[in-house]
């Protein structure tokens, strides 16, 4: 099922003057209303005019997180407040969470693409969609919603958790759609196990499944749990949400890319130049119809390639493989960004926690967990146990509540943490994806 | 009446309480009591040895992390009810016990409870009331 025939099937060489129109105006918009962006383009030596050709694209300055946080909270916003109707933000990295912000009609493209997204997995009018992505800040949940909505399906946001629940209003509701992160698809069907309730006798039919890398053994493995077809989404807060590309039902190989809205580029992670078509490199993009907050070669640090081979769907725009690395030391943890510096940053903030710390991520059944091994110093050390739980505890309460997301401490001897010469190696990642 | 105890902080890997009754062997330090508290993660050893100030310094020059804390040696006689009265003491004085080890022959007929608590004063008056007896520090390092 395709939503937007014209757009998404459109041939590539009006795609290309279609995109190459979106991307002059876009440019020139920012370089009129964001100091910002024109300081860095000034710097760049280039001007909009000089903008005349797709690939000159590559002459443009690269936007990065960074950018993003010296122009918290609303720095890079290219509309007035008064134009702005929603306000979403990441975890916050640093402890400086990533701001975006929406228009009346960012709102109506974004809910257009996963509309695209959801009909792509064969979802449309008359399907019960349980929306199982976080509602709040994160942009999963409310992205996942407004699409399931135009389409006309009915939409349970009953958002994540609550596992047993979520299993009794399948069953009730007569679900037929699921939206959540892989993981905790795995989680869901574990616990079905548990409760008794055979994944065949409900009316789950696919699940549309985003914001953590995950394999195809875990596409496999959901597939065969659940019963039910797994389709990979594709998307990030600072492109617009969920919905930049997605899989179609009839091929899932590949996501197509919303190149209408979003102008993808594969770069070298190490000289930023721009690489061809089935190469691998970091996945950079450039919005080209947002209102309030467009970015320009935003550089994403996942790693991917662009598939040009047309698609047996009928989907005219370039495919990506699934996201499974990174370029930084981003851990996705159960859909939660978690850089190695926030966790520093937690332990340095408590009395007489050392630095040498390192993180081991595993996948225990069908979860991420994450597991912090911390020496201990003299300071922390005392011959009470309940002391030295006591500091574990704590540490895996500021983490929890600066991270959002569940740890478990252990205390280890010093000097037992490998020093390294260079970059201390601060993850293990046992995850295999 | 106070005595000193050590604790070293113990990663649950094997042989490393060997390596601590090494270090203290090379450095002619002998053990006078000892407990070993584990979790599932860590464990804490606790000593009590002939030479406290000399052993914590020479464990730490070796890597290990010492806590040290002050305890109280009572020394009751062996025999059954010998620790129960001791608690019924503590007890009646409103005091709780951190916890406790036993050497369980020390001398002819006597049995030597190592004690840790939260009030360490307290705990000593209301023992010496009860006419308890509790070794002093050196009597303790030399058993």
């Amino acid at each position: 099922m395709i939503w937007n025939e014209e757009y998404e099937t459109m041939p590539r060489e009006d795609l290309a003057a279609l995109q190459l129109r979106r991307l002059q105006a876009q440019v020139e918009r920012v370089y009129a209303v964001v100091p910002y962006y024109r300081a860095k383009m000034e710097a760049a030596g280039v001007e909009p005019g000089e903008i005349k050709t797709l690939a000159d694209i590559k002459r443009l300055p690269f936007t990065t997180k960074e950018d993003l946080r010296k122009n918290y909270p609303f720095g890079l916003f290219t509309v007035p407040l008064e134009r702005v109707v929603r306000i979403h933000a990441s975890s916050g990295t640093t402890g400086q969470p990533t701001v975006v912000g929406y228009t009346r009609r960012d709102i109506g493209i974004w809910a257009e693409l996963m509309a695209r997204t959801l009909s792509a997995a064969g979802v449309g009018r008359g399907d019960v969609v349980q929306n199982a992505y976080g509602y709040g800040l994160f942009t999963g949940g409310l992205g996942a919603h407004y699409g399931a909505e135009k389409i006309g399906a009915a939409v349970i946001p009953i958002s994540g958790g609550n596992t047993k629940r979520q299993i009794t209003l399948m069953r009730d509701f007569g679900s037929t759609v699921l939206l959540s992160t892989p993981s905790y698809a795995l989680n869901i069907a574990d616990t079905m196990a548990d409760m008794g309730v055979d994944p065949k006798s409900l009316k789950l039919r696919v699940g549309v499944f985003g914001a953590e890398p995950w394999s195809e053994n875990m596409r496999d493995e959901i597939e065969r749990k659940l019963h039910i077809k797994a389709i990979d989404i594709y998307g990030l807060s600072e492109i617009i949400g969920p919905g930049v590309a997605a899989e179609c039902i009839e091929e899932q190989k590949g996501l197509h890319l919303m190149e209408d809205h979003f102008l993808p580029e594969i770069v070298d992670p190490d000289t930023f130049e721009p690489l061809p078509p089935g190469e691998d490199g970091e996945l950079v993009f450039t919005t080209i119809t947002k209102e309030a907050f467009p970015v320009i070669r935003y550089r994403t640090k996942d790693i991917s390639r662009l598939i040009a081979e047309p698609c047996t769907c009928g989907r005219t725009f370039f495919r990506m493989p699934k996201v499974t690395g990174r370029t930084d030391d981003m851990l996705i943890i159960r859909g939660v960004n978690v850089f190695p510096s926030q966790v520093e940053h937690v332990l340095m903030s408590i009395d007489g926690v050392e630095p040498h710390y390192q993180i081991e991520v595993n996948r225990e059944g069908s979860l991420d967990t994450m597991r912090i091994l911390v020496e201990v110093s003299e300071a922390i050390f005392s011959d009470e146990i309940k002391q030295l739980e006591g500091v574990s505890r704590k540490i895996e309460n500021e983490i929890k509540g600066m991270l959002g997301v569940t740890c478990r401490v252990k205390l280890v001897e010093p000097k037992t943490i490998q020093r390294s010469e260079g970059k201390a190696q601060r993850v293990i990642d046992n995850r295999n994806i | 009446m106070k005595v000193e105890q050590i604790a070293v902080f113990l990663e649950n890997r094997s042989g490393r309480l060997a390596d601590i009754s090494q270090t203290l062997a090379d450095h002619d330090i002998n053990i006078r009591a000892l407990s070993l508290a584990d979790t599932a993660d860590f464990g804490i050893l606790r000593l009590v040895v002939d030479d406290p100030a000399r052993a914590r310094r020479i464990l730490k020059e070796n890597g290990f992390t010492v806590a040290v804390a002050e305890v109280v040696a009572v020394e009751v006689v062996d025999r059954p009810g010998g620790l129960g009265a001791v608690l019924q003491v503590i007890k009646q004085a409103g005091l709780n016990v951190e916890y406790m080890y036993a050497v369980i022959t020390h001398g002819k007929d006597k049995a030597l409870l190592i004690f840790r608590f939260d009030e360490l004063d307290r705990a000593i008056n209301a023992l010496l009331k009860a006419d308890i007896r509790i070794l002093s520090a050196d009597e303790v390092y030399s058993v």
